[in-house]
Parts: C-alpha cells; structure tokens; sequence
C-alpha cells in the first residue's frame, strides 16, 4: 500500500482531475505516437511510463484520496495508463519490425561473389568406370579378382592355350622383363587373372577383373602401350553360350541403357572355343544407323553395332591347365576395353586424354560416372 | 584376305540379287570378318572408249617436251564419226595401235573432269588414257610405261571400254583369324560363301592330276617332320619374255600383290586361288638334287629381298647341291630365282610343318605371303594339285610344255578322328540343336560323319587342321547355324560376398583425396635412369631394384617404376604448364621390385603341383600399390575473402593425415630425412597397429628447392608417396562403437620452452603419457619463437582437456594431472613451463 507522496514537488496531474488525467494521457500518446525509433521510444516510455511520469505519480496519490473517492480516481489512472501502455506495445512491436527490416537491408551482400576458396578434386574415369562395371556384376553376386600386372608368362600365355610357338601370341606385342628367360611379362591381357582364379577358387566361379594391361604399341589417339581391360569369367555346371550372351546383353544394359543388348560373331581366341565378337547396339542412334539429323552416325560410322569385345565357351584344355575338371564343369569368359568403352560412352575422342593428367579432363568426370 | 568378287562368283554360282554387301555380311557372320569392301573403277565414268590411232606428229615444245598431236578413231563413239584430236605426252605407241580414249564428259578416278581444252595450241578432245589414270597396274596388258595399249584383236574403235577392260570390280578384305587359315585363298572364301548361301560350288582342287612317278626334279626330304610332302613339276621351253596378261595382272593388283614376272604372277595367282604357297626356281641354277634338311649353325643365304641371312639351326632349308637356296615356307634364295632369261623352271609346292615355319619367320623377322598360310596350316593335299596347276598356267601364258615326270616325296599327315558326343554343340551353346543337324552342318564344312548312337566320330577334311578337339566342331555347327540363334539367359550364381575390404577401402581412398581438392591421375609406369636420377634418388636406394624390360618402347624408359613420383611430377608439371595457378593430383598405381628368379617352364596337361605353383609365382616381382600426392602453387586462390595460400609441406601432410582418418588408422609422423624431400622438411608416416607395433608407409613434405626447379614446379610444391596395401593392411577392419563421459570437461593450457630441434610431436607424446586416463585431448595450439624465449628455443602452447568417465573432477584434479604432464615432458625433452 503506498502512502502519500511527500518526497516530491507537488503533483502535475491529480488523480480526481478528470481533465488532467486525459490531458496526460493524450501527451503521452503523442510522444509514443511520435518516437520514431525504439530510442525515441524508450524516452517516451521514460517520460510517460516511468516511475517519475505524471501518472505514475499521479496513481500514488489515489491512496491518499478519500475512500469513496479512491475507486473512480484509481478507474480513471489506471484506465489511462492502460491506454499508454497498449500504445507503447504497439509501437514497440512496429518500430522492432521496422528495425529489423532495417538491419536486413544493411546487412545485404552480394551473394554472386566466389565463394568456392577450395578448389574441386575428382576421380579418374578409368578409376569409376571399372567400379561402376565392378558393381555391375558384384549385384548379380559375382566377385571381383585382381592380379598383378607384372606376370609370369606361363599364366598370361601358356595356361591359356598361347603355347610357345602359337601364332597369336605374335598378334599381341608383349613387353618382355629383362633377362627373357625369366619367362615374366607385362600382362597382355587380363585373361592371367583367370587362370589365378581358377588355380585358386573351387568352383562355380565368378568373377570379374579389371585391370591394366600392356602391349608394345605406338601411342596415338586409338593407341596405348598401357590400357585398361574387363574380365569375366563363369565356370559352373552347366554353362553354356546362352549365359554368356545373357550376362552381356545385362552388362550393356547395365552400361548403357535399356534397349542396348549384344550381337555374336564368330571370331577366334586360342582361351576360348567356340569363340566370338561381341558387338553393341550403338547407344547413340540405337542401332538405326543414322544421328537425328538423319546423317550417318558419327558414333558406329553407320554399321548400327560397336565392337565391344570377344568371348567364348572357355577352351577345355584352359580348364585342364588350372586343375578344372572339363568333364564335370563349362564355363565362359569375356573381355572388354575399358578405355575404348568409356571412349564411346562419354564421346572421348583421343584415348590419350586418359594418360596426360590434365586436370581439366578428370574433372569432367567427378567422382562417379 | 582381299578377295575381288569377279574371282569368288567365278567359283560359286551365288543365288540371282545377291549383292556384295550381302555376301559380305553373310560371310562376316560365319566368321569372315568384313574389314572393308573396295569398289575399283567405280569412280570412273564414261564416255571411256577404244581408239585406233591415226596419225601421231611429234611436236617440240619450247619447254624442251615433245607431245604427240594425235588424231584417233573413235568410230561414232563423239558421235560425229570424225577423229578425234587428242594432245599426249607419252610416247610408247604410234600410228595403227589400239588405246583407250577418254571423252569429253568422262570423269576419271579421283574426280578429274575430262572436257575439251586447249593446250600447245590445239584443242585436245579427251585423253589417252595410262594404265595408273585408270586405275590398273603399271605395264598393264605388257604395255612398257605409259600409255595401254591393247592387242589388236580386242576390240573395234569405238567399242565401250568397260566390256573389254577389266576396269570394274568390288573387292572384300576379309580379317582372317588363325584357325582359318584355309580362308587365306579363293578357295576358301568361295567354300564360305556357297555355305552362306547353300549355293553351288566348284572346287578349284578338283581337277585331274598326274600319278607321281618321281621323274619332276630329284628330291630327298631329309626332314620328313618339317617338311611332310615335296613336290616338283618341270616346265621348259617358257618363253621369258611373254608377260601376264591383263586379267591376270588385275587380279592380282585387286588382291593386293603386285605383278611382277609371268612366272612370279603364276605363282602368287595359284597361292591366292588354292592357298598353297609355291616356288618357282630357274631350273638352270640348281646344281643337283634339290634336298629340305635343317641349316647348320653359321651357312648363310641371300634371300629374295637381297638381304644375306645367317641361318639357325633350327631353320628347315630348301638346299641344292650348292647350298641353301631357300629357308622353307619363308622365302626363296636370290640365287636360284627366275630371271629375265630363264627359260626352263622347276616348280615346287611343298607341305611344311607350321611350327617350324613360324619359328623360322619369327627369328628371321621375315613375315611373308607364304610363311603367312604355311604357319597356320595349309591343306596337306595340296602340293600335287598345285604344281600342276602352277605348270600348267605357266605353259598356257608363257608356252613351252609341262615335262611329263612328277617327284611327290612324303606322305601328308592323316587327319584326326575326333569323337564327340552329338549333342555337344546343343549343350555349349544353349540353342536346341537335334543331331541330324549337327551332322549336316559338319558335313557341309567338309568332314566325314559317322554316328554310333549318340556319339559321332568326325574326320575333318585335309583343308581343316584347326578342328581337332570335339569343342572345335562345336564352333562349326553353331556357327552356321548363327551366333544370333543363341538365346540370352543370365545364369544363376550363388550369393556373393560382395567387394573385398582391400577394395572398398581403396574407394574410400579415392573418395577421401578428391574431397581434399585432389584430382586423380593415371600416368605409365616407364621409367629410367634419368627420371631416378632427377630425384636424385641414390645408387643404393631400393627405388633403384626397378624391373627392366627386354623391349621397351623408349630407350629413355626401359624399366618399370618403384615409384610414381616421376609419372605424377610430370602431369603437374604439364597443368602448371598449360596454365594450372596450382596442382593438387592423386595416383594410384602398381610399382614393381625386381626379383632376379627364373620361372618354371610348366606344361599345360595338368594344374601344376603346389610347389610348381609357388616355384613360377616366385618368378613375379612384388607389386605393391602405391598412393602419391602432389600439391603445389595456389592450394587457395586469392579472392574477396581474402589474400591465397599457396601449398606447401603441410599441406601434404593434412591431406595424408586427413586419409589415415578417414580409414579409421592412427598414423604417427616423424622428422626424416629421403630423397626426393626437402632434408628439413620431410615426413616419415607411420601407421600404429591396436598393440602398438609400428609399420612404416611411407612419406609427405616438401621437395628438395632443386628437384622442384628440375622439374618445373611451382615453389615449395609438396609430395607424398605411400604403400597404399601396408597403409591399408594396418587399417583397423571393424570400428567399435565409442563410450564417453557427459560430465563437464576441465581445460587446462599449458606453455612449454623446448629446443627448436625437438619434435612438437615427442613432447605431444610425453604430456599424454604424463597427464594419464584422465587426459582427454591435447592440441599444439601455437608455436612462438622471439621475445621472451632464448636464442635457440621455442614455445610450444598447449590446450589439455581432461574428463573423468564417472565422476566431476574435484578441485586441482585437473592441475594435478596437467603437472604431471608437464613434468614427463621436462623429463623426456628438458621442456620448461613458461
């Protein structure tokens, strides 16, 4: 309960002075009215709404006031200051928006600066490429075998029916390791890889290996002393032809969309019998043969197909070799270039923009394809 | 194979609208590859016509030439029926000869327009024509250089020339792969094409020969293994200077040889009709019997192409009482062969065995026509049909007569019988195959087919040696039943155990440097001495146990690399080069260490034992796989955040360290001192096991100021090369899932005063061990050298976090520890708290 004021001057407003309490009240909604930032505001509140505001002091008075007199004096301070304070609310609640407004103006960039401080890494091409085939097979519950690619010439020619004075081993240019009659070589292929899965793995096997592999040619835009082969091989009870065909038709697919399958043509290799070469349905114009321009596609030079790679039944005597009984199991084998598949399925012109390093190249790719 | 589609109808009879585009894509799916259809003359259009020359006056330039005015009868060929004026500068014919003349409106191979032109002041009204400007052989029907000129009986003046001259064909130019040796001839070829056709065929072979009598030459085979059947005719009384005729001469230009003799064509005519190389020796030269026997070491012989061979013992020898004159089934000698003025010629065909052959092609790098078909195996029934052939050609063209004697020496080797099971071709390929079309289709390529039962003895025919095996005659029927018949089926594995950790951590590998900003690489593995010694890489280093190759491509780089540091240097210095302000490049790649063991020479009947095995794998050199960084130049580009950064030292090792993270390994760096690194500032790594053990890995810092200069590298460019498979090898396989305290954390820093020369890192390793289980974290954060610390020492500042696992720490626990710490590494490193 407060006592009469005697601290200070005599009041401005008294409380029984209806004429006095409204003027106050209208003054202080003036000044709220008029503050025109929260600084403004906050005096205004100081001088209407604080403890030395004529109201304020004037509300001290009503205790001094007779009884009966107290309950309209105390309804017309408080009705008054009630009214300033919803006032100072409102205001408040504006002027914080406007400011707010105001500080998201001020605090405005320009947000087309660079912000990219670190620059981008990628993948090889080469790299994802044999992951992306890799997980192709991997789905179908195939697995993934390496080798070196330092070999020993038994397991990359002899074990796979190239003995010593078969004429294809004239057509693949191997690098031989000083002295030659270590008998170690540069792979020439990555069909050694079979020949390591079979001497070690019990069927059925199937497995899929990239890798790279070397042959003594000139480097040119189609030409490379290093580049990069798929593998597979499937030995189990049964096989036969038809697998091998379904296995590619699903690994094109896989690689190149719906509708890309396979075509077989005859075709020798010494691992493989009956052998064949394995053709693509051009991604591009998808077998029509001509662009959408109706000219020739660039892509198969017209033929609709792309040769992709060879395959075949794997020869019996390569069984035999690798401790695979021939009586009891069949299998088949198949071998792509990974470089020349990219080259076609992301339009690489020259194979040597695999091998040079430029930065520019790779980060086409990013870090999947 | 080049085969001219004139010569392949003239032995099979293909059905009526067959084109050449369908033969070639018949034959392509029986397994002749197309590689190119050539369509001679086809470029040449009319009006092409015979001419009789009138008159031809020499004409004397002031240019110094002499050019023909000629004036030519071309019948109503220009339609006006008067001769026609033609200028020529040749001068190989006259008045009275029949050419072929060019009109007004022809266009020539290669786009030449012919009109009506003034030249040496008159107006020349075509052309007469030279055998290149119609795209025929040089001397072409005998004509010397220079203008055709036809035999008088070939035609009447203005007679269309195309229905006298040879001028049009289409050639296919087949690949030919090794097991079908037979399709290296028009024998072949035609036998595939009456096959893809079901056409009628008339073999070339079958032709009435003369018995053997042994009267031909004299010959003893001393051999009989190389060399299974020789055969000689005799033909005198040839008349050397008769020469092919056109025909002939187009065939053999439109098959890709080159005329040459009559008797040489002869001989190249027959190898391309029936397949079997043949030889045709001046019979004048021979001293004595003609005798095939292995060379002995150090004889020599002077072979066709005039270069003189040192033979090998090896080498199967065509010899005559003189000595070699002929290394067998390669090439013949200088000595013996048909000149200018031969007029008596001893005709050999001959069966050699193709391993010898190939051997001796393969040492004498002397790869020909012959060696070619003799090295994948030729019809061993040939030889007596062939020199007959060859005889009789000779004598037709180049008169005189066949002598009557015929010397056959030798027996060919019998063709196999292989049994098979008859529904082999069903079971490999997948297609339903019944038995009675196996047998037809085997019978259509030639072999002999007895059925017991289900199982079929088959003897291929002699032309045939590549079938051998039951799985061979399976090739047979699926192809003519057609590859495109297999039907598409995906088989059935079991489960699969999906990629090896080895191969998902090198994903992560990739993943984890590409998100530090680095671009992956792919370099060859070649490198040599100097790109070792560029890195200054020492004599005695293990980096120099390279592994060399016996036949490099680059006398620069004949080894294999022990390191990737000079194919990855290279790409950076090739960015920096096409402009890259900095490089950051990742490679991972095999390198190899030589080791100096022989393999095995193991058979291939049999899986080699385990010890054969482990004997031939001792033989491959070690091939880890390496994992190197490069950064250098702008690692961060300046901008409006601020001034760049280039790379340097620390770079490298964040990047590594970032990696060993990421692969959940705990990786300890060391002070070290390795070429091709900058001495001060190179890094050992080592990765620490679950129990402590230490494995080495590799290296990162900065490279040597030289090397970088050597190199074309920005300044301070950095490098790090590890063993990626040790790296890997010591990555923990399974994470354990953490526990820790959420009680509150007491922080505790600490300044410590050390020698410049001690490692931050031994005094880290001391305030861990010191500050014990309660320690939850120390980080270097700061390094002061100057004001307030002595010449030669340094502040090394440290944030120490410390956590109970079960409790708050009490008042002074932390301090406590942190004293302990503190004083370990006093202890360890005379560290002084500052």
């Amino acid at each position: 309960m407060s006592g009469p004021n005697n601290e200070y001057d005599p009041v401005q407003v008294t409380p029984l002075n209806a004429e006095e309490v409204a003027a106050a009240r209208d003054a202080a909604l003036a000044a709220v009215e008029a503050a025109a930032d929260l600084e403004q505001l906050k005096q205004a509140r100081l001088d209407h709404a604080g403890d030395r505001s004529p109201l304020a002091l004037a509300n001290r008075e009503i205790g001094a006031l007779p009884p009966q007199a107290r309950k309209e004096a105390g309804q017309r301070v408080g009705q008054a200051r009630g009214a300033i304070n919803q006032a100072l609310k409102a205001r408040q609640e504006v002027l914080e928006a406007a400011h707010e407004e105001q500080m998201l103006v001020v605090e405005t960039v320009d947000v087309t600066l660079p912000v990219d401080r670190h620059p981008r890494g990628a993948r090889h091409p080469l790299t994802t490429g044999a992951e992306r085939i890799a997980d192709v097979f991997v789905a179908m519950g195939w697995e993934v075998a390496e080798g070196p690619v330092i070999e020993a010439e038994w397991l990359n020619f002899d074990a796979l029916n190239l003995g010593p004075d078969h004429p294809a081993r004239t057509m693949q240019d191997t690098f031989w390791t000083s002295p030659a009659e270590n008998h170690v070589v540069l792979r020439t292929h990555t069909s050694p890889v079979q020949a390591r899965s079979m001497l070690t793995r019990t069927p059925p096997i199937y497995v899929v290996c990239p890798g790279r592999v070397f042959r003594t040619d000139e480097y040119d835009a189609t030409h490379s002393p290093m580049f990069h082969q798929v593998e597979g091989l499937a030995i189990d009870e049964g096989i036969t032809m038809a697998h091998l065909k379904g296995t590619l038709d699903h690994f094109a697919t896989a690689m190149f969309g719906e509708g890309i399958t396979t075509r077989f043509r005859p075709s020798y290799f010494p691992f493989t019998e009956p052998s064949a070469e394995v053709d693509l349905v051009c991604f591009v114009c998808r077998g029509t043969a001509v662009n959408e321009d109706g000219d020739t596609c660039r892509t198969c030079r017209g033929e609709g197909w792309i040769e992709w790679g060879g395959c075949g039944v794997v020869n019996p005597r390569v069984l035999v070799a690798c401790g695979v009984d021939p009586e009891r199991y069949t299998g088949f084998a198949f071998g792509m270039g990974i470089d020349r598949t990219l080259m076609f399925r992301h339009g690489v012109e020259d194979l040597r923009g695999f091998f040079e390093g430029d930065v520019r190249f790779t980060t086409a790719f990013g870090t999947e394809i | 194979m080049k085969a001219p589609v004139t010569w392949i109808r003239e032995l099979v009879d293909l059905p009526d609208g067959v084109t050449t585009d369908d033969l070639a894509r018949r034959l392509t799916a029986l397994g002749l590859k197309l590689e190119a259809i050539e369509r001679p003359g086809h470029d040449l259009t009319g009006p092409l016509v015979l001419g009789r020359v009138l008159t031809a006056e020499p004409e004397p330039q002031k240019n110094g030439k002499t050019i023909n005015w000629c004036s030519v009868d071309v019948g109503d060929a220009n339609g006006t029926g008067e001769p026609q004026g033609i200028v020529c500068g040749a001068h190989n014919f006259g008045p009275g000869d029949l050419v072929v003349v060019v009109l007004p409106g022809a266009v020539l191979p290669g786009g030449f327009a012919i009109a009506a032109r003034k030249t040496y002041g008159h107006v020349s009204a075509g052309m007469i024509c030279s055998a290149s400007e119609l795209g025929l052989p040089d001397g072409f029907g005998g004509s010397s250089d220079g203008i055709v000129v036809l035999p008088a009986d070939a035609g009447e003046p203005g007679d269309d020339a195309f229905g006298v001259l040879p001028l049009r064909d289409e050639v296919i130019e087949f690949e030919i792969n090794p097991d079908r040796a037979y399709a290296l001839s028009l024998r072949g070829v035609a036998r595939e094409a009456a096959l893809a056709f079901d056409a009628p065929y008339a073999d070339p072979v079958d032709r009435p020969v003369p018995a053997a009598d042994g009267a031909g030459h004299p010959v003893v085979v001393d051999d009989p293994d190389g060399c299974p059947v020789f055969v000689t005719r005799v033909v005198s009384g040839f008349d050397p200077t008769a020469t092919s005729p056109a025909w002939l001469q187009r065939r053999l230009q439109l098959a890709g040889m080159r005329p040459i003799s009559l008797a040489v064509d002869v001989s190249n005519y027959v190898m391309l009709e029936l397949g079997q190389p043949n030889h045709c020796y001046d019979a004048d030269t021979l001293t004595g019997a003609i005798r095939v026997r292995r060379a002995t070491a150090g004889e020599k012989l002077t072979t066709l192409d005039g270069v003189v061979r040192s033979l090998d013992a090896a080498d199967l020898l065509i010899a005559d009482g003189s000595g070699p004159i002929g290394i067998a089934g390669v090439m013949g000698g200088e000595a013996t062969e048909i000149s200018a003025s031969t007029s008596r010629i001893v005709v050999e065909a001959a069966h050699f065995d193709p391993v010898t052959v190939f051997r001796s092609q393969k040492r004498h790098k002397l790869g020909s026509e012959a060696s070619k078909r003799f090295e994948r195996g030729v019809d061993p029934l040939l030889p007596l049909v062939a020199a007959d052939r060859v005889a009789q050609l000779l004598v037709e063209l180049g008169g005189g007569t066949v002598e009557p004697g015929t010397t056959y020496v030798g027996e060919p080797p019998a063709a196999p019988t292989i049994v098979a099971p008859a529904d082999l071709p069903a079971r490999i390929s997948g297609i339903a195959i019944d038995d009675a079309t196996t047998v037809a289709h085997l019978e259509a390529v030639g072999c002999a087919v007895t059925e017991d039962g289900t199982t079929l003895s088959v003897v291929p025919p002699s032309w045939r040696p590549d079938l051998t095996e039951p799985f061979d005659l399976v090739e047979e029927v699926v192809r003519i039943v057609g590859y495109d018949q297999v039907p598409s089926v995906l088989p059935a594995p079991g489960a699969g155990r999906g990629l090896t950790r080895e191969q998902r951590l090198r994903r992560r590998v990739g993943r984890t440097l590409a998100g530090a900003g680095c671009v992956e690489v792919v370099s060859f593995p070649f490198t040599g001495a100097a790109a070792l010694d560029a890195l200054e890489i020492p004599a005695d280093d293990e980096r120099r146990r390279t592994v060399a190759l016996a036949n490099p491509l680059s006398s620069q780089e004949p080894e294999y690399t022990t390191t990737l540091l000079p194919g990855i240097l290279a790409a950076a210095a090739r960015n920096v080069g096409r402009g890259a302000p900095g490089v950051a490049l990742f490679e991972t790649g095999t390198v190899a260490f030589a080791t100096d063991v022989a393999a095995p020479l193991l058979g291939v009947d049999r899986r080699p034992t385990d010890a054969e095995l482990d004997a031939l794998l001792a033989a491959v050199p070690f091939q880890p796989q390496h994992l190197a960084v490069v950064l250098g130049g702008v690692r961060e580009p300046a901008g409006p955040w601020g001034p760049g950064r280039d790379a340097g030292w620390a770079d490298v090792v964040e990047v590594v360290r970032g990696l060993a993270t990421e692969l959940g390994a705990t990786l300890r760096v060391e002070n070290a001192e390795l070429a091709p690194w900058h001495p001060g500032r190179c890094a050992r790594l080592l990765v620490v096991g679950a129990d402590g053990t230490e494995t080495a890995v590799g290296h990162a810092g900065e490279l040597h100021p030289r090397i970088v200069t050597a190199h074309g590298l920005p300044a301070r460019t950095s490098v790090a090369e590890l063993d990626l498979d040790a790296l890997l090898a010591a990555t923990p396989s399974t994470p354990r899932g953490p526990s820790f305290s959420t009680y509150p954390v007491a922080k505790e820093d600490v300044a410590l005063v050390v020698d410049v020369s001690v490692p931050a890192a031994d005094v880290e390793a001391a305030l861990c061990e010191g500050a014990g289980e309660l320690l939850e974290s120390v980080r270097l954060f700061d390094v002061y050298t100057g004001e307030g610390i002595d010449e030669g020492r340094k502040s090394l500042a440290f944030a120490l976090r410390f956590r109970a696992v079960d409790r708050t720490l009490g008042e002074g626990e932390a301090a406590a520890a942190r004293d302990e710490a503190v004083a370990l590494a006093s202890q360890r490193t005379g560290a002084v708290q500052r």
